[in-house]
C-alpha cells in the first residue's frame, strides 16, 4: 500500500520511490494524493510540494516553480522546471 | 633545401601543436561523458512530457486549441531556427549543420516561401550571412555561458513564441545535430512551432479530471513542450560538439605525429650530409700537404 512518486525536472529524475501520501500546490488549492486516487491532472502554483514517507511521520517538503501534477495509473508524476532542496 | 636549424625549429612548433592538440582532445572526452550523462538525464522529462502533450491534444482540437498548437492558419513566413556552436576545433560538425540548414532553406525558397533564419550559436553566423545576407533575424548568443542549461531554453523559447505570436512567422524548424557517436552526428530538422500534433496516444479507458480544464492546462503546457524541444537540441549540440572535437583533434594528433616524423628523417639526412661533405673536405685537404 504504497503509492508511486515521481518528480521530474528537465535536469534529471529527482524522486522515484513509493510513499504514503503528498500534497502538491495545485493551481486551483492545494490537494493530497494517495494510493488509488483517480485519475487527475492539474497545473501547480509555485509552492512546496509536502512528502510523507510514512503514515504519521514528518513530511519532506519539495519546493517547485512552474509545472503540472499528473495522477495514472502508475502513481504521481510531478513535471516542474525548478526544484529547491 | 631548409638549413638545419630551420629543421629543428619547425619540428619543434609542431611539436607544440601536438600538445595543444593532444590536451584539448583529453578534455573534449571529458567533456563529452558530462555532456552525454545530462543528455541522457533529461530523458525521463522530455517524455512524459511527451505523452500527456499526446493525450491532451486529442482532447482539445478545432478552433479552440492554442495559437501554438493551431499555427497562424498560412504557411508563407517560414523560420530556420538553426542551433551551432560556439567554437571551433570540432571539425565537420559546423559546416554539417549549416548545409542542412541551407538545403532546407533552398527548398523552402524554391516552393515561393519566405525565408528567415534565427541562429543559435556563433559558428552559423558567418557562412550563412555569406549566403543570405538579409535573411537573418536575430542571433541568440550563447558563448558566454559556461554550461548550458534550461534556462537559455526558455529564454530562447519565450523569444520565439513572443515572435510567432507577434506573427512575425508562420512556422518554425529546428535545425540541431543529434549524437550518435564520437564520430557521427547527424544534423536534423523538425518543426517546432506550430507545435506538431502528436500521433494518438493510446486512450487509458479511465476518465481523467481536469482542474482547470483541458484547454487552459494544455496553453500551459505548449510553450513548456517548446522549451523542453530546444533544451533537447542544446544538450545534443553540446553532446555533439565535444564527440566531434574529440575525433577531430584525434586526427590532428595522428597527422601532427607523422609530421614529426618525416621531419625528423629529413632532419638527421641534411645532417649527415653536413657531416659527409665537412669529412670529405678534412681529407682533401690532409691530402694536399
Amino acid at each position: 500500500m504504497a503509492l508511486h512518486f515521481e518528480l521530474v525536472t528537465p535536469s534529471k529524475l529527482v524522486r522515484s520511490e513509493d510513499v504514503h501520501m503528498v500534497v502538491v500546490p495545485g493551481a486551483e488549492g492545494e490537494f493530497g494524493v494517495l494510493e488509488g486516487h483517480a485519475p487527475f491532472m492539474s497545473t501547480i502554483r509555485d509552492g512546496a510540494v509536502q512528502v510523507w514517507k510514512t503514515e504519521g511521520s514528518t513530511p519532506e517538503t519539495i519546493e517547485v516553480r512552474g509545472g503540472f501534477a499528473e495522477v495514472g495509473e502508475n502513481g504521481l508524476t510531478v513535471l516542474a522546471e525548478h526544484v529547491d532542496g | 633545401m631548409a638549413s638545419l636549424k630551420e629543421l629543428k625549429d619547425r619540428i619543434g612548433s609542431v611539436k607544440s601543436t601536438q600538445k595543444i592538440t593532444k590536451a584539448k582532445q583529453m578534455v573534449a572526452a571529458a567533456k563529452l561523458r558530462k555532456a552525454q550523462a545530462s543528455a541522457e538525464a533529461a530523458r525521463p522529462y522530455g517524455e512524459r512530457l511527451a505523452s500527456v502533450m499526446a493525450s491532451l491534444a486529442s482532447k482539445v482540437s478545432g478552433d479552440s486549441a492554442p495559437l501554438l498548437l493551431r499555427g497562424t492558419g498560412s504557411d508563407a513566413k517560414h523560420l530556420l531556427v538553426v542551433v551551432n556552436t560556439d567554437k571551433g576545433l570540432c571539425g565537420g560538425l559546423n559546416s554539417n549543420i549549416v548545409k542542412e540548414a541551407k538545403l532546407q532553406a533552398k527548398k523552402l525558397m524554391a516552393e515561393g516561401k519566405d525565408v528567415t533564419f534565427y541562429l543559435v550559436g556563433k559558428k552559423g553566423r558567418a557562412p550563412i550571412k555569406r549566403e543570405y545576407p538579409n535573411k537573418i533575424g536575430h542571433h541568440y548568443d550563447t558563448s558566454d555561458v559556461r554550461h548550458i542549461g534550461f534556462a537559455e531554453a526558455e529564454g530562447i523559447a519565450a523569444d520565439l513564441i513572443a515572435r510567432f505570436e507577434a506573427g512575425e512567422f508562420d512556422i518554425a524548424h529546428l535545425v540541431y545535430p543529434i549524437f550518435q557517436s564520437a564520430l557521427v552526428q547527424n544534423p536534423t530538422t523538425v518543426q517546432l512551432l506550430p507545435v506538431p500534433s502528436p500521433e494518438t496516444a493510446e486512450e487509458s479507458d479511465a476518465a481523467v479530471e481536469y482542474e482547470p480544464d483541458e484547454e487552459e492546462i494544455l496553453a500551459e503546457l505548449l510553450p513548456r513542450y517548446v522549451k523542453t524541444q530546444l533544451f533537447g537540441a542544446l544538450l545534443e549540440r553540446e553532446a555533439s560538439e565535444q564527440g566531434a572535437s574529440m575525433t577531430a583533434m584525434d586526427n590532428a594528433t595522428r597527422n601532427a605525429g607523422d609530421l614529426i616524423d618525416k621531419l625528423t628523417i629529413q632532419y638527421n639526412r641534411s645532417r649527415q650530409a653536413a657531416i659527409t661533405t665537412e669529412l670529405i673536405e678534412i681529407i682533401a685537404g690532409a691530402e694536399a700537404l
